[in-house]
This record gives C-alpha cells, sequence and structure tokens, in this order.
C-alpha cells in the first residue's frame, strides 16, 4: 500500500504546487512509483508546472464521474518513468468532486503507487477539505511571513480534526516546509527565523527551501525544479525533503547561511 | 553591531512573532470553541457547587503541542471565598 501526502498551506500563492511537483520528482528519481493529484478543480495549475498540459485529456472529475477510467486519466512524465500525474478538471464545478469518488480513487492509486501526492487548493472548503481526508501525512507549506503563518495554523487545526485518521481517534503526522525562506534577512531581523516558524506552529520541519531565481525559471519550462536543475539550492533543498518523508534522518540545513566576512560586510551595506 | 545599524530601520521580525504569538493563542482557544464553552460551564458549575466566583474568572483556554493538546484552566477565587465554603 502507497502512502498518501497532502501537501496544503490554507493560504494561496506559498509553493504548494511547486513543492508538489518537486517532491514527487525527487521521490521518483529514486524509482519510486509516485502519481501527483491535483485537487485545485476548476484552477488547475500542477499540469502547467509539471510540463504536461498539452497532454491533458481526462481528469480527476471524469474518472469521479464514471466517464473515463483511471488509467485513461493518468499522464505518464516524459522524462520520468516512474512519475504520474492525475489533472484537476479546469472547466467542471468542484461541487463534482464527491466525497465518495475521492475515497473510491486514492483508494486504487494507493493500490499501485509508493506514493500519493495530493496538491491541495488554497482555502479551507471542500476542495481542500477533500484533499486532506485520506493523507497518511501531511506536508503544510508555509512562508516566513505573518499570513501564511496564520493560515498554516488553521489547517493544522483541520488536520487535526477533519481527516480520516483523526477521526479514527490516530494521530495525523505533519510536517512544516518552509518555503521562500531568506536567511540573510532573517539574520538582519527583517524576517521570522525557522526558530520563530517552528515554535509557533509547533510541527516537525521537512525542510527549508531558500527563496530562488531557480524556482521561477524551472516553473517557465515546465519542469519541476528537482528535474531542471538538480544541483539549484532549492532543488537539493526539496531531495532532502523528500528523504526524510521516505523516513531517513537527516540533519536539517540552512540554505544560503554559508556567506563568508565580505559576504556579510556587503549585504549590510545593501540594505 | 556595526555603526550601519544605527541608521537601520527597527528590526521587525521580532514584532511579527509577538503578534502571531498573541493571536493565534486568541484562535487556537476559540477554534474548538463548542468542547471549550461546554468544559467551561460545567467547570463553573462544579466550582459554584463549593465556593462563590464570578463566572468572567474562569478561564478555559485550549492550546497546542508538537504531541498534545493542552487544556488550560485558570480560576480566580476572591479572598474570603474559601474561608466562607470551609
Amino acid at each position: 500500500m502507497g502512502k498518501v501526502i497532502v501537501v496544503t498551506s490554507g493560504k494561496g500563492g506559498v509553493g504548494k504546487t511547486t513543492s508538489t511537483a518537486a517532491l514527487g520528482a525527487a521521490l521518483a528519481q529514486r524509482n519510486e512509483r509516485v502519481v501527483v493529484v491535483d485537487f485545485d478543480v476548476g484552477l488547475r495549475n500542477l499540469d502547467l508546472v509539471m510540463g504536461a498540459e498539452r497532454r491533458v485529456v481526462y481528469d480527476l472529475i471524469n474518472v469521479i464521474q464514471g466517464e473515463a477510467k483511471l488509467t485513461q486519466a493518468l499522464i505518464r512524465d516524459k522524462r520520468l518513468e516512474t512519475l504520474f500525474l492525475l489533472p484537476a478538471s479546469q472547466t467542471r464545478d468542484k461541487d463534482n468532486l464527491t466525497p465518495e469518488g475521492v475515497e473510491r480513487v486514492i483508494t486504487e492509486l494507493k493500490r499501485v503507487f509508493d506514493w500519493v501526492i495530493c496538491d491541495s487548493p488554497a482555502g479551507i472548503e471542500s476542495g481542500a477539505t477533500l484533499a486532506m481526508r485520506h493523507a497518511d501525512m501531511a506536508v503544510v507549506v508555509t512562508n516566513p511571513e505573518v499570513s501564511s503563518v496564520r493560515d498554516s495554523d488553521r489547517i493544522i487545526g483541520l488536520l487535526d480534526s477533519k481527516t480520516m485518521k483523526a477521526e479514527r481517534g490516530e494521530r495525523m503526522e505533519k510536517h512544516l516546509l518552509l518555503t521562500r525562506y531568506d536567511a540573510n534577512r532573517a539574520e538582519r531581523g527583517d524576517m521570522l527565523k525557522v526558530e520563530d516558524v517552528l515554535e509557533i506552529l509547533s510541527i516537525p520541519l521537512i525542510g527549508i527551501i531558500p527563496e530562488s531565481m531557480d524556482v521561477l525559471r524551472a516553473s517557465n519550462i515546465g519542469s519541476p525544479v528537482t528535474l531542471a536543475d538538480a544541483r539549484s539550492a532549492p532543488a537539493m533543498a526539496y531531495f532532502e525533503a523528500a528523504r526524510r518523508l521516505a523516513g531517513e534522518v537527516l540533519p536539517i540545513t540552512i540554505p544560503g547561511e554559508k556567506r563568508g566576512i565580505f559576504g556579510k560586510i556587503f549585504a549590510r551595506r545593501a540594505a | 553591531m556595526t555603526i550601519f545599524n544605527l541608521f537601520r530601520k527597527q528590526r521587525s521580525a521580532p514584532t511579527a512573532r509577538e503578534r502571531l504569538q498573541v493571536l493565534l493563542a486568541h484562535e487556537r482557544s476559540s477554534s474548538g470553541s463548542d468542547l471549550v464553552s461546554l468544559l467551561r460551564e460545567e467547570i463553573l458549575a462544579v466550582i459554584a457547587k463549593h465556593v462563590q466566583v464570578d463566572s468572567d474568572k474562569v478561564q478555559v483556554k485550549m492550546d497546542r503541542d508538537e504531541n498534545v493538546t493542552i487544556l488550560e484552566i485558570d480560576v480566580e477565587i476572591p479572598l474570603g471565598a474559601v474561608s466562607q465554603a470551609a
């Protein structure tokens, strides 16, 4: 049986889709069978970030409504044999996403894949609660910024009450993925530090992704950042996070803290 | 600390941190509001059997830790009420 992960945040624009694609591709590069599922019905974007937007024929809603088989809707990645995408519908209403339908699809996917990664829509409505419903584990994507931290706190509350795991009285495993982090700004006291966010949200950290041009560059060309430039700082951070997801214990590294004495002087002047 | 710091704006991250801590403490305590208000009433009723307390002086709060949710109960009993009850 595969593991179901929900990538969620509450707030929009913090990097859920980018992180879903990057983690999915990182796990698939370990030769594990991965499917990334877009739950953002009506505003799908995972297909675009994965570079598969012109290959979408059927989608999640078609499968739920019985208009297509799961195998017809799954899109195999052109670069990685073991990576698949299940796109969301762009035209249909999100009310077509039924709890029974979602349960059936997730159960089927779990049987075939090692990892089922659900990209949650922003917000706390049905799309978001259905995306987290069957998760074994949650990745809470947060920016070091007040509104994102607040929304993440709200989402953590939902993960602890609205999921199947919570309803069975089990503990939902939650991990913090801190994205768009700038170690220098945090050091100067102009951005919440890793420790601050960890203390406030009190869930374990799975990775710190640095703010980087490489992320935008990767989405421009339609490639997960862990595939577009595997040696870039954000890609390395995502690889680390993926290894932790798979159960490895690694020390957390804060990207971009290796600046020497000259760098420090110039950074202060620039400020 | 360098001389440049004198001309820089105040650090903003500590303010963000403090605002969040205050806000989230409040939001967490009201998010499970059904349970919290139920507990508050029942606890108040039990205490009222033995001592006279002002209902505003009973605070019931829920907070979250990495592993557990903490229920915090803070009851202020006026001076003299305890000896009267005893």
